[in-house]
């Protein structure tokens, strides 16, 4: 059994871990959820530069003052940083399949050991629509997973071949999640990091995926929070 | 509605009465931003039926909202026969009459969608995209390798009438947009045959600077001066 960790720690765990990722100079867009919370954990002199696939290039924290004529992909209002542009969405989805984004941040229903992801529907249950998820798997460098480790019911995540229907085939890079930091090497699922919390059976027992363990296997970053 | 250079700025009412129903129509918007309410507030009032509304998502229609906001309301009406959209996760109403199977519904990914109306408004005969490839969106589509990469052929899209949102126009029909209302706007208002902009304000020829007009007059076809309700207001 995993234990079981307080759910906003679990959010802003995974969101500091991933934001100590992301280099420096880097342009990034961030997927609603886990993914948007990424942006507070940027440390001291890192610029990263937020994308959001409505057309901002350069997006910054949630403004004093409401103006709804700046929103981000969430549909919550933002400030435009000091040097940040907007672009129209055909602008914007060429920026991100044009291979102009270092990295995007997603949510997942399920990630295979292939480095494929599912992440936008469930048949006969849920049908949202992938919105912007498909361009960006294809077109940013980096794909990194915001994951919780298992599901509500305790089912693994990170699994050996994704059940649902694919937002991207063999696109993920990384995947982190409030346990452990995974990342595609030479097309292997290698684990990185492990949380205090854990052992490597652990995650063994919690993950269906085929993975290895790297010789550098350190404890997770960013978990002192 | 006769074609001039002089843009006739209208009522939202008279403008919606060029749109007939079984028409096909662009809305542009992103979630709340961009979206032309003041147009919409009238086509939900016309009773227009059996649309097929193009719009990047159906905004919001949930138990907060449950007449819908946008053209939200429009599914919420049920005066929309098919949907084509990146995402409706938002508007209940829009997935619970697509699991009923009165509406259709045909999800694309966003950047295929704009591409594809910008193909539609370019004279593009489709364009070639590696988004989707090896996803149900390739699905009954041609598939072209390239110096041995797969892409997938998008066909483009138009529409009878594209909705559209702008800052200021001029009586041209140039347009300005604000913000992040930018987004859909443009590529729609070149992608159909009809297209409608509202604004927040229109001035005369001449008084807006070249540099900063986004769309040019030339595609639009008529002027609404946006009104005062609550969503119309705050975009």
């Amino acid at each position: 059994m995993l234990p079981v960790l307080d759910e906003e720690l679990i959010r802003h765990r995974i969101a500091k871990r991933i934001a100590l990722d992301l280099e420096n100079g880097s342009v990034v867009n961030l997927g609603i959820g886990i993914p948007t919370l990424v942006s507070d954990y940027i440390p001291e002199g890192v610029d990263v530069v937020f994308q959001t696939e409505n057309g901002v290039v350069g997006a910054g924290p949630k403004p004093e003052t409401t103006d709804w004529r700046f929103i981000g992909a969430g549909g919550r209002c933002l400030t435009i940083i000091p040097g940040g542009s907007l672009v129209a969405s055909d602008t914007s989805f060429g920026l991100i399949r044009g291979g102009h984004l270092d990295a995007t941040v997603l949510g997942a229903l399920e990630v295979d050991q292939e480095g494929n992801l599912a992440n936008w529907m469930v048949p006969g249950k849920m049908v949202p629509g992938m919105g912007g998820a498909m361009d960006l798997v294809t077109g940013a460098r980096r794909v990194i997973i915001a994951t919780t480790h298992v599901t509500k019911k305790g089912a693994p995540k990170i699994i050996p071949s994704c059940t649902l229907p694919l937002t991207g085939m063999a696109v993920v890079d990384t995947v982190v999640t409030e346990f452990a930091l995974f990342r595609f090497v030479d097309g292997e699922l290698t684990l990185f990091e492990i949380a205090p919390e854990v052992t490597v059976e652990d995650i063994k027992a919690n993950t269906t995926a085929q993975f290895t363990v790297s010789p550098d296997l350190a404890t997770m970053k960013g978990c002192d929070l | 509605m006769p074609i001039t250079v002089i843009k006739p700025v209208v009522s939202a009412t008279e403008a919606i009465s060029y749109v007939k129903d079984g028409a096909s129509v662009m809305v542009g918007g992103f979630n709340y931003g961009g979206v032309p309410y003041t147009l919409i507030e009238a086509l939900c009032k016309a009773g227009t039926k059996d649309l097929h509304l193009i719009a990047n998502d159906t905004v919001y229609a949930d138990d907060r909202h449950p007449k819908g906001v946008g053209h939200g309301s429009l599914v919420v009406n049920g005066q929309v026969k098919k949907v084509t959209a990146s995402h409706v996760g938002l508007n209940k109403e829009t997935q619970r009459q697509y699991n009923q199977g009165t509406l259709e519904l045909e999800l694309v990914p966003q950047g295929t969608f704009v591409e594809r109306i910008r193909a539609g408004g370019f004279g593009l005969g489709g364009f070639l995209t590696p988004t989707g490839v090896g996803t149900v969106v390739e699905e009954g589509k041609q598939i072209i390798e390239v110096e041995g990469k797969r892409y997938i052929l998008e066909l483009p899209l138009r529409a009878d009438v594209a909705l559209i949102k702008g800052h200021r126009a001029d009586r041209y029909g140039n347009l300005t947009y604000y913000g992040t209302n930018r987004n859909f706007n443009p590529a729609m208002a070149t992608a159909a045959d009809l297209v409608i902009a509202e604004v927040d304000s229109v001035v005369e020829q001449g008084d807006l600077d070249p540099n900063e007009i986004v769309t040019s007059g030339i595609v639009v076809d008529i002027l609404v001066l946006k009104g005062d309700s609550f969503y119309a207001t705050r975009t």
